[in-house]
């Protein structure tokens, strides 16, 4: 694909060979990026990935089965039990609309389309769209052809962007990333053209993006930075003042329709930017048609007196308006952008999540490879004629990287300004070096002459190009060689990343035997499999909130929790009930209406996403509502350890996570060989006694273990007694369990 | 709009023209202007505000100043609501919002009109006819209107 882009520079003439070339470029392009993404579904099947896809395809299929007015209102009684959610209202809907919309589309086409597949092939096929739109927004930025074409190879295969859009991986950022480029690319239009209808554009692309992803802040920050940066230099214009008015206009009200945004855009401080800067806009212009009428003196007078009273009647209202809690202050999402310690202080639970944690660096060149090293240089070019998409690029990049830095999932937005900056360092190499024509030295001298004099005012004079020319073949053969390798070797990087890294669903495991076939563990549809088919409609499932959303996508139980994690006391009451004792969790929950609990254990396998690892993230969080009840230290050792075998502390054995996890392990082991693999220690020969709950289903491989709680003991007794009853033990011994107590620690 | 007949008229127009008529509008740009008046109230302030009145009214033509109506029209009905809703509370806030944002909206959008269609500004605007622009205002106000009317409830 590279050697294909280079092809397109080399001089091959005639306008209509060359657009020709162009779109079947892009064409193939946009098949590759198709194309890598397909890895999953030829290895495992079509399905969908990981946990978040799994509400985003139970919402299509309940949008697709009720229509969308159904859709808008719905109230979802299956999830957060007993307090239901009101779906409708606190979604993203543009993925589920826009498969909806594909789906009908097809059906009135005759064309008999499941809509599981739509699903799991949007992402890839709208990375396709992606690569054009960065074709489009890298040709705002520069003249050269080639630049992009190189843009769109990398928007399509770069892992930083494949991570989130393989086959299968049906989330928000599957359309969100081409609705962000695109909007950009329609920004920098409308402020090329000072067109009010770019400007219309761009605001309802915006509003799509708004419709669609919680990321649209990005933009709300962007855009006006963009602005305040091109008025801090002087550079106010006429269209600029129609292209930022009018998105903004149209673009917060476009924002304002979807039910989860609501007022937000005038009542979170993430949205003042924004605001502000479209008062301030609104001053510059209006300066900037006094200014003629005026003599300079008066004028900047005039100018001070109201840039001052302007701004500070502005911020005064602004702190006034926060203070009376009209507006709200930087969410805490927000800080953790600025304090990477801040969520694991203040929010445990946005902390527990893997990926808002801070990038390791790594990770950046995993992702991008030798983008990352090419991405400074094409920053550096733009500074060469900075116009005002330039400082766009400047700032996008400045900002882009920040937060990429910060949190890992922010890598995407990165992601599409370092293609577009390294196509564009790309290019200018092979623009350079690939050029046939032997520069003439006349013209060289000519050019040393001029480039003396400074012909651009714009730009940085340092980065001004001196128009000198290449003649050896044998420089231009090197770096043109060089450079080809390492389009190469970027591609085979990609191809490698996204088949190792980036295409495994996680709800499907694969593993090697030991003859090097592949096995599949598929643990986690068999147990969803197990209580749709076993339990009762309603049955309600306790399980941590990771999967919330897979226990109610694919067994299609009510669930507890799930990963929408918009009520942390509940998710709390959740971890309380893991990690407290048996007499504390049952009446936990019996008041939950508790059929089944679900846990997800892979000592047995080697798994370690399992719950025991994830337990101190329960603790931490009930602690967070109950720091009386719960305490993190008291499932450390005296040493600090956190164990789980004969050392682990009391709170550790009798937690209920402890239990249900190492019930009945040690019975698959000879005597004293009882292993747990993910953490290596070796486990009591004795297990753990449940007397409230009994194991209802493991697993093949023990992956996932349900219980089912106990009803209440028949003959009236207490379920401790009861269960001790059954295994024929004397009452005394039991009888120390008598009304429900507090662990003593 | 300012269709060939105004532009010959305004060929030499100098390029800043309405000042009165901005000075009214959005509450943030209108307290500027008297704050001054107000501490310093010498001549040179009035003599200020009085060439460029002069300025307005000897060099705008007559479509712009039209436009300029419709401007003050707007701003008056804006701060009006804004008037009300700090005065009566913001109870439905969706259609106080809705009705200050098409407000809000369409005055912005005039004004990308008047700046597209003066002939000052030409320079800047290569690609923009006076018809284009008015076309595209009108397609803007029309998606404005949409959004105001979809969300006021």
């Amino acid at each position: 694909m590279a050697v294909a882009t280079q092809g397109a520079s080399s001089g091959i003439n005639g306008q209509n060979t060359r657009t020709l070339l162009r779109v079947s470029i892009l064409f193939l392009i946009a098949a590759a990026a198709v194309a890598s993404r397909l890895f999953s579904v030829i290895r495992f099947e079509s399905i969908i990935h990981e946990f978040d896809p799994w509400f985003n395809f139970r919402a299509t299929k309940y949008l697709v089965a009720n229509g969308f007015y159904k859709f808008w209102d719905w109230f979802d009684d299956r999830t957060w039990h007993p307090l239901g959610r009101v779906t409708g209202g606190t979604l993203y809907p543009g993925l589920m609309v826009t498969s909806g919309v594909i789906y009908h589309a097809l059906r009135a086409l005759t064309v008999p389309v499941d809509i599981r597949n739509i699903c799991v092939l949007l992402a890839p096929a709208f990375s396709g769209l992606t690569a054009y739109a960065a074709y489009l927004l890298t040709n705002e930025m520069t003249t050269s052809s080639s630049a992009g074409l190189l843009a769109a190879a990398f928007m399509g295969i770069t892992p930083g962007y494949i991570s989130r859009s393989v086959a299968g991986s049906y989330d928000n950022e599957a359309i969100a990333i081409f609705l962000l480029v695109f909007t950009f690319y329609l920004w920098i239009k409308a402020l090329k053209l000072g067109s009010m209808l770019w400007g219309a554009l761009c605001a309802l692309f915006y509003g799509y993006m708004v419709a669609s992803w919680g990321g649209y802040a990005f933009i709300t920050c962007i855009l006006p930075l963009h602005a305040f940066v091109l008025i801090g230099m002087g550079r106010f214009s006429n269209r600029l003042y129609v292209s930022y008015t009018t998105w903004y206009a149209l673009g917060t009200l476009a924002s304002m329709q979807i039910p989860f945004v609501g007022f937000l855009p005038v009542k979170t401080s993430e949205h003042m930017p924004a605001l502000g800067i479209f008062g301030f806009v609104q001053l510059v212009g209006f300066l900037q048609y006094v200014r003629s009428s005026m003599s300079a003196k008066q004028f900047k007078t005039f100018v001070i007196t109201v840039i001052v009273g302007a701004v500070g009647i502005g911020l005064a209202g602004l702190v006034g308006l926060t203070s009376l809690g009209y507006i709200a202050p930087w969410s805490g999402r927000f800080y953790s952008l600025w304090d990477t310690g801040y969520a694991k202080i203040h929010i445990p639970i946005i902390a527990s999540v893997s990926e808002h944690q801070p990038t390791a660096w790594p990770a950046f060149f995993f992702d991008l490879n030798m983008l990352i090293w090419l991405f400074p240089a094409g920053v550096y070019l733009c500074f060469q004629d900075l116009r005002d998409e330039h400082v766009f690029v400047v700032v996008y990049a400045l900002f882009g990287s920040y937060f990429a830095g910060v949190m890992v999932r922010l890598m995407l937005t990165l992601t599409p300004i370092v293609c577009v900056a390294a196509a564009m360092a790309a290019s200018q190499i092979l623009d350079t070096y690939l050029s046939a024509k032997k520069p003439n030295v006349e013209e060289v001298a000519d050019a040393g002459s001029t480039d003396a004099k400074p012909v651009k005012t714009s730009g940085l004079r340092v980065a001004s190009k001196p128009a000198v020319g290449i003649f050896t073949f044998v420089s231009k053969a090197l770096v043109v060689g060089g450079m080809a390798v390492y389009l190469l070797l970027f591609v085979s990087h990609c191809t490698w990343v996204t088949s190792n890294a980036y295409s495994s669903p996680s709800v499907v495991l694969a593993s090697r035997m030991p003859d090097g076939s592949q096995h599949i563990i598929d643990d986690y549809r068999e147990a969803y499999q197990w209580l749709r088919q076993n339990t009762k409609e309603d049955a309600k499932i306790m399980s941590w909130w990771d999967y919330g959303y897979q226990i109610g996508g694919m067994a299609d139980r009510p669930t507890l929790v799930d990963n929408n994690t918009w009520n942390n006391t509940h998710i709390a009451t959740v971890g309380k009930a893991m990690s407290s004792s048996e007499e504390v969790s049952y009446p936990i929950m019996r008041q939950h209406e508790v059929d089944y609990v679900l846990v997800v254990f892979g000592g047995l396998l080697g798994y370690s996403g399992d719950d025991i690892n994830k337990f101190l993230w329960m603790v931490r969080i009930a602690e967070g509502i109950w720091p009386e009840e719960v305490k993190e230290r008291n499932f450390f050792t005296s040493r600090g350890e956190y164990r789980v075998d004969a050392e682990a502390t009391d709170t550790m054995k009798n937690s209920l996570m402890y239990k249900m996890s190492y019930y009945n392990y040690h019975s698959l082991f000879p005597a004293g060989q009882t292993v747990d693999r993910v953490r290596g220690s070796r486990l009591p020969d004795q297990g753990p006694v449940l007397n409230t709950i009994e194991e209802a289903y493991t697993t093949e491989n023990w992956i996932i273990r349900i219980y089912k709680v106990k009803d209440l003991d028949n003959v009236g007794r207490d379920l401790f007694s009861a269960a001790s009853f059954d295994r024929g033990q004397k009452k005394k011994s039991s009888k120390k369990k008598g009304p429900r107590v507090l662990r003593v620690d | 709009m300012a269709p060939k007949k105004n532009a010959r008229e305004s060929a030499n127009a100098a390029p800043a023209v309405a000042a009165p008529a901005l000075a009214e509008p959005a509450p943030v740009v209108k307290p500027a202007p008297t704050k001054p008046k107000a501490s310093e109230a010498s001549t040179p302030w009035d003599k200020v505000l009085i060439n460029l009145y002069n300025h307005y009214i000897d060099e705008t033509p007559q479509r712009t100043k039209l436009l300029d109506v419709f401007l003050v029209f707007l701003a008056a009905v804006g701060a009006l609501q804004f008037l009300y809703c700090i005065l009566a509370g913001n109870y439905p806030f969706n259609a106080f919002l809705s009705g200050f944002g098409a407000t809000v909206g369409q005055f912005v959008l005039t004004i990308s009109l008047r700046i597209q269609t003066t002939e000052a500004n030409k320079s800047e605007f290569p690609q923009v006819s006076p018809e284009r622009s008015f076309a595209d205002f009108i397609v803007c106000s029309l998606i404005l209107h949409f959004f105001c009317i979809n969300f006021i409830n």
